[in-house]
């Protein structure tokens, strides 16, 4: 085995944060390199500099024995270095072709774009590498699967020897995930070698050669797999021992809180989103709706807050209809919603923390009298809230943007269980936050639950969804798939129903017997 | 629970409705306000002929009443097929349908007992077609890179001013053309070191640019020109020149090809624009960075300097357009001589979503609509001309409504771009 | 939607979406700098001021450049290098001395007026000594109503570029009542006809409101279609219905009852409309930052995606700041015409568009602000027509300094550059949206 590339002592600074601290790493000829750690733990950052698309203040470079410039991605791709970017680069109005060609254009007469050959080579390396990639799709109309692998035959077309995949199983159903993994492994046998960016430890363990972990910017270690087990990467990972399991009671169901009937609802581009939706959830437990993204969880979850119409069926909400009611209505009747991108939809970034706390109900009393704001009361609820959910900052004044990922969405979450609520959809809960965060907010939510809250949860994790859940409903293009106790599911039994095979035809793999409240925690 | 039967998949049947409710609108329209006001046996006369052509076209003549009748039976019809069967796709066939009805209607009203030329009508569409063409053309060559340009009103004041001036001083008219494509080239320059260096609000920088080029242009104008009219402000225009054997179509010929070089360059633009953008490196590269700048910089692409260079690109047509002001046609300067056509263009752009060839076409609807209000003028209607002016306007806002058709913007339009 | 889009894409940073040991270690600092009272300052006075300053430079090699005396020394330059320098040093300080004077009249005047008032009784040398200040503060009026209109609709992501016709429709809008009814008492007829110039103003904006709430339709092409289709209005009005009965085409005067009361007797045209701009400030100020109102303005502005989330109406929010801004312009608009014209003719609004976004940029979208901004544009404005018969400057000149203002305001990063100074970013706001949904 050869060493095809060698990092030695990459450091890079942002302002305030050391991202990269002297990391060291090295790349055999033919082997899938893990690169494991947290979110923040500087992986993606690491890639970046090999990629050319960051400088790093300190540190070098080798390809094959021989140190490198990268100052761009051209750089990086003429020395065989191709990436899989985490949030796909590609355009989605345009077609695979387009994508494939974009930078590295051939042409004919000089000038105009010579599609048909760049067409006849993606369907030669679809056919290679076992890819199936129609050219002539636009990328808009593909599952995210295929695009993962219109990602790929960019990287092949650009004949790179090094292939960097950033979190490429996050938005994949496990059965995709075992498919990438075949591919993963074609493309090992046929001489590329892999760096794998993840923070998932079983996939880990299931398709690496070589561990590196990182934590805080810096290298922890590199192992074998062979030689560790979870809970020790875990561990290696966070910088603790971590408790695997989620301790949570047998839920105590009560009555019906949340009751949909025959939903349909249609996105804003006029498509039928939710395509006939029937389910309910009882006080005192959580519904957990699994589904890769993109199957009308979010047009469901924009249908019950009030923020899409529905075009057919029925919501009662704790014995009331909501048809054609604006969002602040449905709220006033004791709906909360944590959102799935709390940036952008749940907090108003240049707002104090103390404003975004009353952000629902900041013209209600003790709030507002008349149209005027009290601003005392308002202070008041935000150093409190700030005290009970443990939010770290300064001040209740600050602005909400100088919080981090856990804070911001524990402000969120503060917000919405301090007002009086009977029904809580969390969406996304813990997309993207650091374990103890992840750790707090399913806690939070537990002890909701045990207070007699209807929950639903909406993840795409379905880790997470077997975590939280009693119930879990998966839903594929609109509907819902199957409804069953969480008590009876399994990964390999959700996957297919994820994949939109249903029940009747799925090989039923025995359901596990599993202990009542010990579920395996969530990476 | 008995089971409701699942709506369909396809578009609401309230855009039927609606589409339906507009065409019988269109007729009700026509016979409320045209054949109310008109008596029978009227005729109306449209010329066909502008000048020489190979033959002469004899002229149109309608009866009036019967026209308007038979415009009002088209209306229904189509409005009555509409609701009972949705025959018609898309709203824009609708729209245009009782819209060409609507307007048809009006123009044999108009000319009830009188004679109006419609060729000549034509080629004046074309003719102040241009500036707003131009101008929208400024807009998608930029906007597809992503970068709004709403300083195409300021560009176009500037140019106009520094292409008289200088074709004057030197009585050329092509050093004056050239020097309006180098102020283009300069001020969108400008404004794109604004928003790509310095990151300024694309709107703000285009406003400001606007005000800058307003005051700036009438400084020069109050400080010099109108004292000086035949030294600096007094250039001359650019001839027609009649294409060989093009121009001698009857009809088409007139309307097309007897106009000035300005006019034939914008055809070419428009024709070359729509091959560069589609069919070419240069326009997939552009339209990834106006798409999706970090999938383009991903692949090697340089953002910023694929936007330098569609803006600076755009400058010099918006400089063209501001040229057409000037030298273009009427020879001298006048302050705020554009009067709104650079934004008018920027609706055209996104009325013909932001394709060359698309925005063409609308700008032409814009020039229709101010050709038409002049034409008006003379034709003595009963409408005041106040009125009859804000046509363009109102066209332009119905438009932005975006109730004919949708268009979406390329998806990273006025965004900065953040190189990490 | 195509935004929504955007935002989603290449918006987000992978690091700012969730790194904990990032944003944890950035928060102190960031959170002292946006705290600290140097940085607050420095971003919101020390930078406009100087924009302005850089402005007037600007301004100034423009008018050195205009000036023949000095244009005709540059060409001696190689002869003479100091006498080229020195003319134009003296157009522009030639230039700038009558604009200041102009605006602020000298205050030894002043006081040898009061001396004569206290002596002999006799007012006038004082009032003509005050004249050039408060014809500034008459001219700083309307700015501080469309400087408020525009700031308005900033705070709620809205760019108002209709301030002109929404001013002319509020100025026709109390023109008419102001001539059309007679006989009724002054302290009925006079809030009457301004009532229907701020309603005449919000009708202006509310369609464009409208038209963007309902259709997406973006306003800034918008208001300036309803400003074309104003003018148009306008030309037809003057020249039929509301025509006076000269020759020229202007309203007729309004009522002596509709008239704002004057602080001083002719000529000095200073009157109440000032103080009812400063409570127009004051009221803006309360409703943005003290009231439920404001709130939803602000958060819709900052973030309209949340605020839908947190079950706000955007688009409630949206029409009701357009009309409150175009309300605003149409005050000023009713205001300039009740307190210092008594009619109305063509070009009556002429720059008050352009002007009252230099205007809202400049005071940070402030009431406050604004207001001090409206003051230094009167300053300049009144002084600009004595530059103009002194030193042969054309008006327009102080177009050309406010947009450079507005590139200085809206470009910090040019400011640092040029001073070399080092001062923190401030939180940048958000003032448009690209085209649309």
């Amino acid at each position: 085995m050869t060493t095809v590339l060698e990092l030695r002592g990459i450091t890079k600074a942002f302002p305030g944060v050391l991202a990269n601290d002297h990391i060291d790493l090295t790349l055999e000829q033919g082997e899938i390199h893990a690169l494991l750690g947290e979110n923040g733990a500087g992986k993606t950052t690491l890639m970046n500099i090999l990629y050319g698309l960051y400088k790093p203040d300190d540190g070098e470079i080798l390809i094959q024995g021989k140190k490198v410039e990268i100052h761009t991605p051209n750089d990086a791709i003429a020395h065989g270095i191709g990436m899989v970017h985490q949030h796909f680069m590609l355009v989605p109005v345009m077609t695979v072709t387009e994508n494939v060609m974009l930078g590295n254009e051939p042409t004919r007469s000089g000038m105009f774009l010579d599609k048909a050959t760049v067409a006849a080579r993606v369907r030669e390396l679809s056919e290679q590498y076992g890819l199936e990639v129609n050219p002539d799709s636009y990328v808009q109309d593909l599952s995210v699967g295929i695009q993962q692998r219109v990602e790929i035959i960019k990287v092949l077309y650009r004949s790179a020897d090094i292939l960097i995949l950033d979190e490429p199983t996050a938005v994949l159903t496990p059965q995709e995930v075992e498919g990438l993994f075949r591919i993963l492994k074609t493309l090992i046998e046929k001489g590329k070698s892999i760096i794998f960016i993840t923070h998932k430890l079983k996939e880990v363990m299931e398709v690496a050669d070589r561990i590196t972990v990182l934590r805080g910017g810096r290298t922890v270690g590199t192992v074998s797999p062979k030689k560790v087990d979870t809970a020790k990467l875990a561990s290696m990972m966070v910088g603790r021992d971590v408790n695997l399991v989620v301790r949570k009671k047998p839920a105590q169901p009560k009555k019906i809180a949340l009751a949909v009937q025959d939903l349909y609802v249609r996105d804003e581009r006029g498509h039928l989103a939710v395509n006939g939706i029937s389910f309910d959830v009882r006080k005192g437990e959580i519904l957990g709706i699994a589904g890769v993204q993109g199957n009308g969880q979010t047009e469901l979850v924009y249908a019950l807050t009030g923020l899409l119409p529905i075009e057919q069926g029925q919501i009662h909400l704790v014995g009331r209809t909501i048809r054609r009611l604006a969002p602040r209505n449905v709220m006033e009747l004791g709906m909360a919603h944590v959102p799935e991108d709390r940036q952008r939809h749940g907090l108003i970034l240049t707002f104090p923390v103390q404003d975004n706390l009353v952000l629902c109900n900041y013209y209600l009393s003790p709030f507002a009298k008349g149209i005027t704001l009290q601003q005392g009361a308002i202070v008041d609820n935000g150093r409190k809230l700030i005290k009970e959910f443990d939010i770290r900052t300064p001040t209740a004044a600050v602005n909400v943007s100088t919080l981090s990922g856990g804070n911001q969405q524990k402000v969120i979450v503060a917000r919405e269980f301090s007002r009086p609520i009977e029904v809580l959809i969390a969406s996304q809960p813990t997309r993207g936050l650091d374990v103890g965060s992840i750790e707090y907010i399913h806690n939070r939510l537990i002890q909701k639950r045990d207070e007699g809250t209807a929950i639903l949860v909406v993840s795409s994790e379905l880790d997470e969804i077997l975590a939280l859940s009693d119930r879990i409903a998966v839903m594929y293009r609109g509907r819902i798939m199957e409804i069953l106790e969480a008590s009876k599911a399994d990964k390999e039994y959700l996957g297919l129903l994820m994949a939109g095979i249903e029940a009747s035809k799925a090989v039923k793999a025995g359901p596990k017997k599993k202990e009542p409240g010990e579920v395996e925690r969530v990476f | 629970m008995a089971k409701q039967k699942a709506p369909s998949a396809s578009l609401p049947s309230r855009q039927k409705l609606a589409t339906g409710i507009t065409l019988l609108l269109a007729g009700l329209l026509i016979f409320a306000l045209f054949v109310v006001n008109s008596q029978p046996g009227q005729q109306a006369t449209f010329g066909m002929n502008l000048g020489e052509t190979a033959f002469q076209i004899p002229d149109l003549v309608l009866p009036v009443q019967p026209a308007l009748y038979a415009l009002v039976l088209i209306s229904v019809f189509f409005g009555a097929w509409q609701l009972a069967r949705g025959g018609l796709r898309s709203a824009g066939w609708a729209a245009a349908i009782a819209s060409f009805c609507f307007v048809a209607a009006f123009l044999i009203w108009a000319a009830q007992d009188g004679s109006f030329n419609l060729v000549g009508m034509l080629n004046g569409t074309v003719g102040r077609a241009i500036p707003i063409a131009l101008a929208a053309l400024c807009g998608v060559i930029s906007e597809r890179a992503a970068v709004i340009n709403i300083a195409i009103e300021g560009i176009m004041l500037m140019a106009a001013l520094t292409s008289v001036v200088s074709a004057t001083l030197t009585g050329s008219l092509l050093v004056g053309l050239i020097v309006a494509l180098l102020t283009g080239a300069l001020i969108a320059a400008f404004h794109a070191v604004l928003v790509i260096r310095f990151k300024v609000d694309q709107i703000v920088s285009g406003v400001a640019i606007n005000i800058f080029g307003t005051g700036m242009t009438s400084f020069i104008s109050s400080r010099y020109l109108e004292s000086n009219i035949d030294l600096l402000n007094n250039s001359g225009t650019l001839k027609v020149i009649p294409i060989p054997v093009l121009s001698q179509i009857p009809i088409l010929g007139p309307i097309l090809f007897e106009h000035t070089f300005i006019v034939y360059m914008t055809f070419i633009l428009v024709a070359l624009l729509h091959v560069l953008l589609f069919y070419t490196p240069w326009g997939l590269r552009t339209r990834a960075v106006g798409e999706h700048p970090k999938a383009a910089d991903t692949l090697g692409i340089n953002v910023f300097l694929t936007r330098y260079v569609n803006v600076i690109i755009g400058g010099m047509i918006a400089g063209l357009g501001g040229a057409y002001f000037t030298i273009g046609s009427v020879g001298r300067f006048d302050q705020n001589m554009t009067a709104g056509k650079g934004f008018i263009g920027l609706a055209a752009m996104i009325f013909g979503k932001w394709s060359p060839i698309g925005a063409f076409l609308s700008s032409l609807l814009f020039g229709f609509a101010d050709s038409l209000q002049v034409k008006m003028q003379i034709l003595r209607v009963p409408i005041p001309s106040e009125f009859l002016a804000m046509a363009p306007y109102i066209v332009t806002m119905i438009v932005l409504t975006g109730v004919v058709g949708r268009a979406i913007p390329p998806a990273a339009d006025g965004a900065v771009y953040e190189k990490q | 939607m195509a935004a929504k889009k955007s935002a989603k894409k290449p918006g987000v940073t992978p690091r700012a979406a969730g790194s904990d040991a990032t944003v944890a270690a950035k928060a102190p600092s960031a959170a002292a700098e946006s705290r600290g009272g140097g940085s607050f300052w420095a971003n919101n006075l020390l930078m406009p001021a100087l924009a302005v300053f850089t402005g007037l430079v600007v301004g100034g090699v423009i008018i050195a450049l205009a000036n023949d005396t000095a244009i005709a020394a540059w060409g001696n330059f190689f002869r003479n290098p100091f006498f080229a320098v020195k003319a134009s040093w003296d157009a522009v300080i030639q230039a700038y001395g009558a604009l200041f004077a102009g605006a602020l009249g000298k205050p030894a005047d002043v006081i040898a007026g009061i001396q004569l008032y206290y002596s002999t009784g006799d007012a006038t040398a004082f009032y003509r000594a005050i004249y050039p200040f408060t014809e500034s503060l008459v001219l700083s009026t309307p700015y501080i109503f469309t400087g408020l209109s525009v700031a308005v609709g900033f705070r709620c992501g809205l760019f108002n570029i209709g301030a002109e016709g929404q001013f002319f429709m509020g100025a026709l809008g109390a023109a008419f009542v102001g001539y059309s009814v007679v006989g009724l008492p002054a302290y009925i007829h006079l809030p009457l006809a301004l009532i229907a110039g701020a309603l005449a103003g919000a009708i202006w904006g509310a369609i464009p409101g409208f038209l963007k709430a309902r259709f997406g339709a973006h306003e800034v092409v918008n208001t300036i279609m309803m400003n074309w289709i104003a003018f148009r209005l306008s030309d037809w009005l003057l020249n039929g219905p509301m025509k006076s009965g000269g020759f020229r085409p202007v309203t007729p005067n309004v009522e002596v009852t509709a008239e704002i009361p004057r602080f001083f007797p002719d000529p000095l045209r200073f009157n109440w409309g000032f103080v009812l701009a400063l409570l127009a400030a004051v009221f803006v100020y309360w409703l943005l930052f003290k009231t439920t109102v404001g709130f939803e303005v602000r958060a819709v502005g900052a973030n309209p995606d949340a605020a839908k989330y947190s079950g706000m109406s955007v688009l409630r929010n949206f029409v009701l700041v357009m009309t409150i801004s175009g309300a605003l312009a149409g005050l000023a608009g009713a205001v300039q015409v009740l307190g210092v014209d008594h009619w109305v003719g063509q070009g009556f609004s002429a720059g008050y568009g352009f002007d009252s976004i230099a205007l809202a940029l400049l005071g940070k979208s402030h009431p406050f602000g604004v207001v001090l901004a409206a003051l230094l544009f009167g300053i300049l404005r009144g002084g600009a027509t004595s530059m103009q018969s002194l030193a042969r400057i054309p008006i327009h000149i102080i177009s050309v300094i406010q947009g450079m203002v507005i590139i200085f305001v809206a470009a910090p990063a040019i400011i640092r550059w040029i001073y070399r100074l080092r001062i923190g970013e401030a939180d940048r706001t958000v003032l448009t949206r690209g085209w649309g949904k």
